[in-house]
């Protein structure tokens, strides 16, 4: 044990960094919420009005006729997200009440691998520690949980409830490896996690280039599909049984945090590990049990995206879900009822973006950027304030001033 | 007392592995190096070696060089930087003449790719040695890589000079690293949580650009052209490595070297330095903490964006989506596995680089080691170095952390 | 140089840290302030050095008003800074610290590193400090470590001196050669302001002693007071530094320690082959200047510190190689000297505080799933019988004073079955109502027969509540003795000396 410890003003300098962004994280009211996607979408329709070709011809001369200008933009902005709402909640356009409704189904879709993994940066947020390695997570569950998919016979039902499990196990294993070395070394879990996701893709990469993962026949990196028992059972149209699995996640998730003891120690070890170690409290084991869970949940992301959706493995299977997810962890406050909504919200975006490429010819990139901007503008919340004039909380306002005045005493 | 002992032991394993799996098992057959090219000025011949041969006389050596850093470390000194250099080339001559047993390795062409793989790496973990140092972690490298990627091309294309891409470059990485100053220091906000994020934003602005906005006349600026050093460039091997390259390669000589010195050896850097390993020390002799941080991470983000015009100006020609592809991380990695040192980071970038470059070469070649695992290797060296397997890694005190008056 | 501040007054929000606050200081002289933790004595200081812009008043220097927008303006002025916690880059050398900031060069902003060692040479031998200009900082003892700060000061051709609680780290011995060196300073002209709240030192060393409490002037008086009336003068009233006690019952030995050993990272030796006993029902105090190794003590037998060798043994059970979990669970109670650190988590609630230890077991536990309503009804309970003053057990332990912190950590620590309780600072940073609750609780304990085992720096506390003195010095036991010990020897043991 000796061996291992960091020095401790090594631990003590990062135990007042992380509750320092553990109680950022989890303060912050939905005005403040509303107020930044609000102001994303804004830039984001800028972006889109300063793009399209009407408006650059129509800007030319828009001190003659400015009209022709606001109309121009009103129509490519309208246009953009009229096609994202189109896609992503409501197609006035369909046929029938199915119709019409199934970009709801098709936002629940692209949300349930976003609140899953949305969860797994949470889980670990809330213990003080940073899970950028959601990439290389869901690569290890998603290969498991597709290897159980097509390399295992097992009766219906049973089939995807192993490779489900399968999936969870792989990923969390692979995330245990974070929260071991972490423990045991003291290294910082950004960088491990950061490096875990390059070794997992690299490795992935391999083993679908090898008799393990490679689709017999083919000498593309491309794996067998998934048997058809192993797949996630549709509810309606492509919205399968995973978004089940992803519910019962959150809500196990939130008896964690709100009614469990386990729950407690890691919010404690999250808010102060020095008086959780004075305490008795094996903070070792706790950041391994996190980052366990929190691949746990990862692995529900990637056996949604091999079981749910995409059926053969592909080195791009975890797609930018690994990074979309601290988006979404960060937009809900890192509780799980947050993340829930934060993750149909980006869901919603992702389902819409397609119709607005098709329809309206705006690249999907969009997304990504009115993504980041809103993540930006809830970390600066001083910021969002000033654009639209909010009072200061006063009670954060004095709990800040009466810490330094302890400081300085 | 196993751990003083820790370079030692892993230098030792090393050998014995290329000694025994190399050597004793190797394979047989002989391992040709092309070292001239046809330019040279004057032709050294083809290096032929049979490599099981080699490889035991070089993990003889090896073992050499462990047992003396060994022996280094009994006396209470420190393993020198030099022998840790040696023994690493070493070690991957050993293992090439292992790889390309019964095939011919051009040399040339093997270390040039490597440069030139590595030039985004060393750009982008100057920056980052530059940012860190100053105590603002940096994890948007990879975006400062890309939006100068993306700006250098644009620029380059518009207004027709070449040269104005490459400041566009800067100007384009300094502005990413802007928003991570503005955010850091001046909203406190969490620095990897802001890195991540305009890493995010940076593949979303340039990906939605390109497909929204830019055609065949703003995306073609084509490439700079190769400078050539008179007589220099015609050395064998180390000719056309240093001396026939473009502006860019050559600036990258240069920053180094500069940063380097200023670093370590001018009053901007020691107060630089001195705000990232303690920030209040700093501010009570009278330095501006919020200033000097400013300072750093601008500075630092527009050397990674005059990388990042490599990716078009200095190879390909044009930008394309997520053209960076991950190299952003790996100049991390780099930074990191280089010890926050501006030369240590310089050569693990190049190493990284070479590594990238073997993988596709012996992929030519046709060699037992699947690419995969070469183009792991930064990855997993990054890896034992932060988790203190081999001697623990120690980056400014104070980075990450952000100054609050008071 | 004169220094006159003038109606000082800096507010943090709603409270006032310093309120009208008028000192002069001659030229030449040696001023103390003198004030209890927390009464506004360094939030004065960092308004003279520019770390803090004062809402009213005005700082002059030799009759003419000063403004200062930062330490850089202050330190031009003639002002220098030796800091409670040295403000030194532990990776840089002695030179480099010095001359940061104002740093000699060759032209072009290359440093000119010779010129630096020199004036770092020059100053060290004016003072004999025989400071190495190429040392490294974190390879020095903290003693050196204050002398660099002086250096550092006095490079700068400071007119006006601030110690800040110079003190808290030194040996007695230390502690003498510093107060000789200010003397040599005061001699050479330079103003000295010297902040503590020690007593003892402030009437060996000052020439004029300006006592501040809450914020406020309250008084100055001469050296020549007794510490009685500068008590009183601190404190607000008259102080009894006695603690009321029975004589000790002392029954058989619970915890035994045989030589005990430990290094830190660094390979320091941080614990010397210890030997101690401590009886049921008696209060040992461990006395030694701070960094003597009272801490990794008290965190060695808690099972804080790894790589031990030697014995501990509690009740004859071993517990070296145990977790903290299984050395609390033995009976051991705990009080860690950083309170606001190791001892609460701040955004908890007091009553997640409360069973911080216990989350996971009878009566708090049912399998996985936490019972809020008792976790509710014993901190409720708790609260009363220690005397919380809350809002309610809802309340964020952050938000409370720091007696009611420690009064909160008392009551998880005490609210064990105990065979051992150990206290470490239990009441650095208290006001006078919670150390005298805090005392009546530690000795409630030694009566109820539990062991126990307190570490201070404050020599009085120790005085007032041990009944037995170990004293500590470079990690070793130096000697056990009486609490009637006169102070002149327990001050030579803290420097090592056994004679």
């Amino acid at each position: 044990m000796s061996a291992v410890v960091p020095p401790v003003e090594e631990r003590d300098r990062r135990d007042g960094r992380v509750s320092a962004v553990v109680r950022e994280i989890m303060s912050g009211s939905i005005v403040l919420s509303l107020a930044a996607i609000l102001l994303s979408f804004v830039i984001g329709g800028i972006l889109i009005a300063a793009s399209d070709e009407d408006v650059q011809e129509t800007s030319g001369y828009f001190f003659a006729r400015p009209g022709d200008m606001l109309g121009a933009i009103a129509e490519a902005v309208g246009g953009a997200y009229g096609a994202l709402l189109r896609g992503a909640v409501f197609n006035p356009r369909g046929d029938s009440l199915g119709e019409m409704l199934g970009p709801i189904s098709e936002t629940l879709v692209y949300a349930t691998p976003l609140v899953a993994a949305g969860l797994g940066v949470a889980v670990a947020f809330r213990a003080g520690l940073f899970n950028i390695g959601g990439t290389g997570q869901i690569v290890a569950g998603a290969a498991f949980a597709g290897w159980v998919g097509f390399a295992v016979d097992l009766p219906p039902v049973l089939h995807v409830v192993v490779a489900l499990i399968a999936g969870i196990v792989g990923a969390a294993f692979w995330a245990g490896i974070v929260g071991i070395l972490k423990a045991r070394t003291g290294a910082h879990e950004v960088i491990l996690t950061i490096m875990l996701n390059y070794i997992a893709l690299r490795l992935f990469d391999y083993l679908l280039t090898t008799p393990v993962l490679q689709q017999p026949g083919t000498v593309n990196p491309i794996s067998p599909p998934v048997s058809v028992d192993a797949m996630f059972p549709s509810i309606v149209g492509r919205l399968h049984w995973g978004f089940v699995a992803m519910l019962l996640a959150v809500v196990a998730i939130w008896w964690l945090f709100a009614k469990s003891n386990l729950g407690f120690k890691i919010r404690a070890v999250g808010l102060s590990p020095s008086a959780a170690r004075t305490a008795g409290i094996n903070v070792g084991l706790i950041y391994v049990v996190t980052f366990a869970i929190a691949g746990g949940l990862m692995g529900i992301a990637g056996s949604a995206q091999i079981l749910g959706t995409e059926r053969t493995l592909t080195g791009g299977i975890a797609g930018s879900i690994g990074f979309d997810a601290i988006t979404v962890a960060l937009l809900g406050r890192s509780k799980p009822f947050g993340v829930l909504a934060a993750g149909i919200l980006f869901g919603a975006l992702r389902a819409g973006s397609r119709t607005m490429q098709a329809s309206e010819g705006v690249p999907v990139d969009i997304v990504l950027v009115v993504q980041s901007f809103i993540v930006l503008f809830l970390a600066a919340p001083p910021l969002v304030r000033a654009i639209f004039r909010l009072p200061a909380p006063g009670s954060r306002a004095t709990a800040i001033l009466s810490r330094s005045k302890g400081a300085k005493a | 007392m196993i751990r003083a002992y820790r370079t030692p032991i892993v230098l030792g394993v090393i050998a014995l592995l290329v000694l025994v799996l190399f050597g004793l098992i190797g394979s047989d057959g002989d391992s040709t190096f092309r070292i001239s090219t046809s330019g040279d000025f004057f032709t050294v011949p083809d290096l032929v070696l049979p490599s099981r041969g080699t490889a035991l006389v070089l993990g003889v050596v090896l073992l050499v060089l462990a047992a003396g850093a060994a022996l280094l470390v009994r006396r209470g000194r420190r393993v020198p930087v030099w022998l840790l250099a040696v023994f690493g080339v070493l070690a991957v001559l050993g293992t090439l003449s292992w790889a390309i047993a019964g095939g011919t390795l051009p040399m040339t062409q093997l270390l040039q790719g490597s440069l030139a793989l590595a030039v985004p790496l060393v750009f982008g973990a100057l920056g980052g040695v530059l940012s860190e140092r100053v105590g603002v972690v940096n994890i948007a490298i990879e975006g400062q890589l890309l939006a100068g990627a993306f700006s250098s091309a644009v620029v380059a294309s518009l207004t027709g000079n070449l040269y104005l891409g490459l400041v566009a470059a800067a100007v384009a990485g300094a502005l990413v690293s802007l928003v991570l100053a503005v955010f850091a220091i001046t909203y406190i906000v969490d620095q990897v949580i802001v890195g991540v994020v305009l890493n995010v934003l940076v593949v979303g602005l340039t990906s939605f650009l390109h497909s929204a906005v830019l055609d065949s006349a703003s995306n073609s600026p084509g490439r700079l052209p190769q400078i050539e050093i008179p007589l220099l460039a015609q050395i064998p091997l180390l000719g056309p490595l240093l001396f026939e390259q473009t502006l860019i390669i050559y600036l990258m000589f240069i920053a180094v070297a500069i940063v380097t010195f200023a670093l370590f050896r001018t009053r901007w850097g020691l107060r630089l330095r001195a705000v990232g390993e303690h920030p209040q020390a700093a501010d009570t002799v009278g330095i501006n903490v919020a200033r000097t941080r400013f300072m750093g991470v601008t500075l630092g983000g527009a050397l990674a964006g005059l990388g990042g015009a490599f990716f078009t100006l200095g190879s390909v020609g044009a930008f394309s989506q997520e053209m960076t592809a991950g190299q952003g991380y790996i100049a991390l990695a780099a930074l990191i596995f280089g010890r926050w040192n501006p030369v240590l980071a310089t050569l693990a970038a190049l190493l990284f680089g070479f590594a990238r470059n073997l993988a596709s070469v012996l992929g030519i070649v046709g060699s037992p080691v699947p690419s995969q695992f070469l183009l792991m290797l930064p990855y997993v060296v990054t890896l034992i170095a932060v988790a203190g397997l081999a001697g623990k890694v120690r980056g400014p005190a104070a980075a990450g952390t952000p100054y609050i008056k008071g | 140089m004169q220094l006159e501040l003038r109606g000082i007054t800096k507010r943090f929000g709603a409270f006032t840290a310093n309120d009208a606050i008028d000192i002069v200081v001659e030229p030449g002289q040696i001023h103390a302030l003198l004030g209890e933790n927390g009464a506004g004595k360094s939030t004065l200081m960092n308004v003279l050095y520019g770390l803090y812009q004062a809402e009213e008043g005005s700082i002059l220097l030799d009759g003419i008003e000063q403004r200062f927008s930062g330490p850089g303006d202050a330190m031009r002025a003639g002002i220098g800074m030796v800091h409670q916690h040295f403000m030194l880059v532990p990776v840089f050398t002695v030179a480099e610290n010095v001359m940061l900031g104002h740093e000699p060069t060759k032209g072009a902003g290359v440093l000119d590193l010779e010129t630096a060692r020199q004036r770092v040479r020059e100053i060290s031998a004016r003072f004999g400090f025989g400071l190495d200009p190429d040392a490294r900082i974190e390879d020095l003892p903290v003693g050196v470590q204050q002398r660099v700060e002086i250096v550092k000061a006095l490079s700068r051709d400071a007119k006006v001196l601030v110690f800040d609680e110079p003190t808290a780290v030194l040996t007695p011995q230390e502690t003498d050669e510093l107060i000789g060196i200010m003397r040599q300073l005061k001699e050479a002209g330079t103003s000295i302001v010297f902040i503590s709240h020690k007593l003892r030192e402030v009437r060996a060393i000052a020439d004029v002693i300006t006592v501040i409490r809450r914020g406020k002037v309250v008084g100055s008086a001469e050296p020549t007071a007794s510490s009685q009336e500068l008590a009183a003068l601190m404190v607000g009233r008259a102080v009894e530094l006695t603690v009321h006690k029975q004589p000790a019952a002392p029954g058989d030995v619970a915890l035994s320690i045989r030589g005990l050993s430990a290094r830190n990272a660094q390979g320091t030796v941080t614990l010397d082959d210890v030997d101690l006993d401590i009886r049921r029902g008696e209060i040992l105090a461990v006395a030694g200047v701070q960094g003597n190794g009272q801490t990794e003590l008290a965190n060695a037998i808690i099972g804080l510190l790894g790589g031990l060798e030697g014995s501990i043994s509690l009740e004859g059970r071993e517990l070296i190689g145990r977790t903290v979990k299984q050395v609390l669970d033995a009976g051991v109670g705990f009080v860690p000297e950083d309170r606001s650190h190791d001892g609460i988590v701040k955004e908890f609630t007091i009553a997640e505080n409360l069973i911080l230890d216990r989350s996971d077991r009878d009566p708090f536990a049912n399998g996985l799933s936490l019972k809020l309503g008792t976790v509710r009804s014993f901190a409720e309970e708790k609260s009363r019988e220690y005397d919380v003053r809350s809002q309610g057990v809802d309340t964020k332990v952050g938000r409370l004073s720091g007696g009611n912190q420690q009064k909160v950590v008392l009551a998880r620590e005490l609210s064990r079955p105990l065979k051992l309780f150990i206290a470490s600072q239990p009441t650095r940073g208290l006001d006078v109502g919670s150390i005298q609750f805090v005392h009546e609780q530690i000795v409630a304990t030694r009566d109820a027969g539990v062991p126990v085992l307190i570490v201070s720096t404050e020599l009085d506390e120790v005085v007032a509540l041990a009944d037995r003195i170990a004293v500590m010095y470079q990690g070793r036991i130096v000697d056990v003795v009486a609490p009637d010990t006169s102070r002149e020897r327990l001050g030579s043991l803290m420097a090592g000396v056994v004679a």
